[in-house]
């Protein structure tokens, strides 16, 4: 069935649905704009940077208390049913997982200038370099899918998400190999390694925004591992 | 009379009418032809291909369903689209009408709702009716119970009709608020009170089924609650077809939702598919509210 949401006989509707997509999307781009930021601060030692991200965060969770009290009217004055329905659900439920990767990429600015302080340490950026790049995609071809009602392209995008656990692994076997050769960095690389715990987190969550596309568009609830939900895949 | 075929082993079974699935996502499914499950094993009522006509005019299309033993079916659609003229093809009030014809399967039980044999009395009192505006009869609230059961032979003596007159009221939650003026006019209770003595009385003389037409229209969010409440309480012992105008209703008191439009049975699924994941566009354009 095609997504229509700008054909209620209420124009009102139209509206306040477009408006809590738009505010979704925005904050999902703030959010995108926030894991960058925070990743190049790691890599570049930039603690002014990492600065600003954590000051971002203020700003993501207030649009997410914005964008919960806008669904929430919604409901009480429209109740919503079918695509209108999953439509408020799915906003919600993204706008949630937003905030989620808005702190892990706080996580990550915290790690940088941590380890700005104690001078750089070349290992382990690699990886997180690597990490990185694949969360960020995912993140963006997850908002992208959403604002596209892309099925095809959420599905693809959430079984990225196996690959980047594969490579969170693979790097912490390294990262302890590095600490056991030279006990020293420990404290250095424990840093690293919770800024990559923090990126394989943003891929869980970007692959949860997968799962609402598919939600809103077919109606069908694949969280968990329940794929065979969605029907004709 | 059904159609029978014979199977293997002999034995008779109903030819049903196939639904059609909902084919791949996306098509466009203009078909007028049902979509979801019309269809369930224990069938209380069951209809097949009914057309209901006035006149020259067809108000129902080829409609086939069957409706659940303790089951609550709501009828949803927009004014017109004919969930009306079925409900009353159920208990013959159509007959009532100059120029209307049914034609099709109706069976109560297995036995044909429409057969030449068919006292319609005695199935009107198997196949109750409540009305969207309450319609007490000008006497007491206690004559409006007991006139069925007294017509009808059910019972005739006063203390068999005392406890037939408490029971329904207190079944249809009425009870408490006019067992100390029973003796009064009906008319003169408010109008969530006149539309329970309706349910009361149509409960008094035992039928298997209740339809009710837009009961709680005219009543105000407190008197719709007890209502609902009532209904979801009858389901126990009743089966239930419910036509209504508002979606949030059917949504919380039946468990399969049919959607009509323009005299054809779009859609009848589980109700919970039918408010969150339709499987019909005009389906979801109703209850979404938006232009179909």
């Amino acid at each position: 069935m095609e997504m229509h949401f700008d054909q209620h006989i209420s124009r009102q509707f139209n509206e306040d649905l477009e408006s809590i997509k738009t505010e979704m999307l925005e904050m999902g781009g703030m959010v995108a704009r926030q894991v960058a930021d925070a990743v190049d601060a790691l890599a570049n030692a930039d603690s002014e940077l990492a600065e600003k991200v954590l000051h971002i965060e203020e700003e993501i969770d207030r649009r997410e208390m914005a964008l919960d009290e806008h669904a929430t009217l919604i409901i009480a004055k429209r109740q919503p049913a079918a695509s209108d329905l999953r439509m408020v659900l799915s906003v919600t439920r993204i706008a949630r997982d937003l905030e989620r990767i808005g702190d892990e990429a706080s996580k990550i600015a915290k790690m940088a200038i941590a380890l700005t302080d104690e001078g750089t340490s070349p290992r382990g950026y690699t990886e997180i370099r690597h990490i990185a790049n694949a969360v960020r995609k995912m993140l963006n071809d997850a908002l992208d899918a959403y604002t596209r009602f892309d099925v095809a392209s959420a599905m693809a995008t959430l079984a990225e998400d196996e690959q980047v656990d594969m490579d969170y692994r693979t790097a912490v076997r390294e990262l302890i190999t590095y600490m056991m050769e030279d006990p020293r960095s420990i404290s250095r690389v424990i840093n690293v390694l919770w800024s990559l715990r923090s990126l394989e987190r943003i891929g869980d969550h970007a692959k949860n925004i997968c799962e609402q596309v598919v939600y809103l568009v077919e109606g069908a609830d694949i969280r968990h591992g329940h794929e065979k939900n969605l029907k004709n895949f | 009379m059904n159609t029978m075929t014979l199977d293997a082993a002999g034995q008779a079974e109903p030819v049903q009418p196939k639904a059609v699935e909902q084919d791949t996502v996306g098509t466009q499914t203009k078909v007028r032809e049902t979509v979801g499950k019309p269809f369930c094993d224990s069938a209380k009522l069951r209809m097949r291909n009914v057309n209901v006509f006035y006149g020259e005019a067809q108000a129902i299309h080829d409609v086939s369903l069957d409706i659940g033993r303790n089951e609550v079916v709501a009828m949803i659609g927009p004014s017109g689209c004919g969930k009306s003229t079925f409900l009353r093809c159920l208990n013959r009030m159509n007959d009532t009408i100059e120029g209307c014809r049914v034609e099709g399967e109706l069976s109560l039980d297995d036995e044909p709702i429409y057969g030449a044999k068919v006292d319609v009395v005695p199935l009107r009192a198997r196949v109750g009716m409540v009305f969207q505006k309450p319609n007490p009869f000008p006497k007491s609230i206690y004559d409006n119970v007991a006139y069925g059961p007294k017509i009808h032979g059910i019972a005739s003596r006063r203390a068999e009709l005392d406890e037939i007159v408490e029971n329904s009221l207190r079944r249809a939650g009425l009870w408490n608020e006019v067992k100390d003026r029973l003796d009064k006019p009906g008319t003169g209770l408010s109008g969530g009170q006149q539309q329970r003595l309706c349910i009361a009385r149509a409960i008094a003389v035992s039928p298997e089924v209740i339809l009710m037409d837009e009961p709680c229209s005219a009543l105000d969010p407190i008197a719709t609650a007890r209502i609902e409440e009532l209904i979801d309480e009858l389901r126990e012992n009743y089966t239930i077809a419910i036509v209504t105008h508002s979606m949030q209703q059917a949504a919380r008191v039946s468990q399969r939702t049919a959607y009509f439009h323009l005299g054809h049975l779009v859609e009848v699924n589980d109700t919970e598919t039918v408010f969150t994941n339709p499987q019909h566009e005009l389906t979801e354009a109703y209850i979404t509210g938006r232009f179909g």
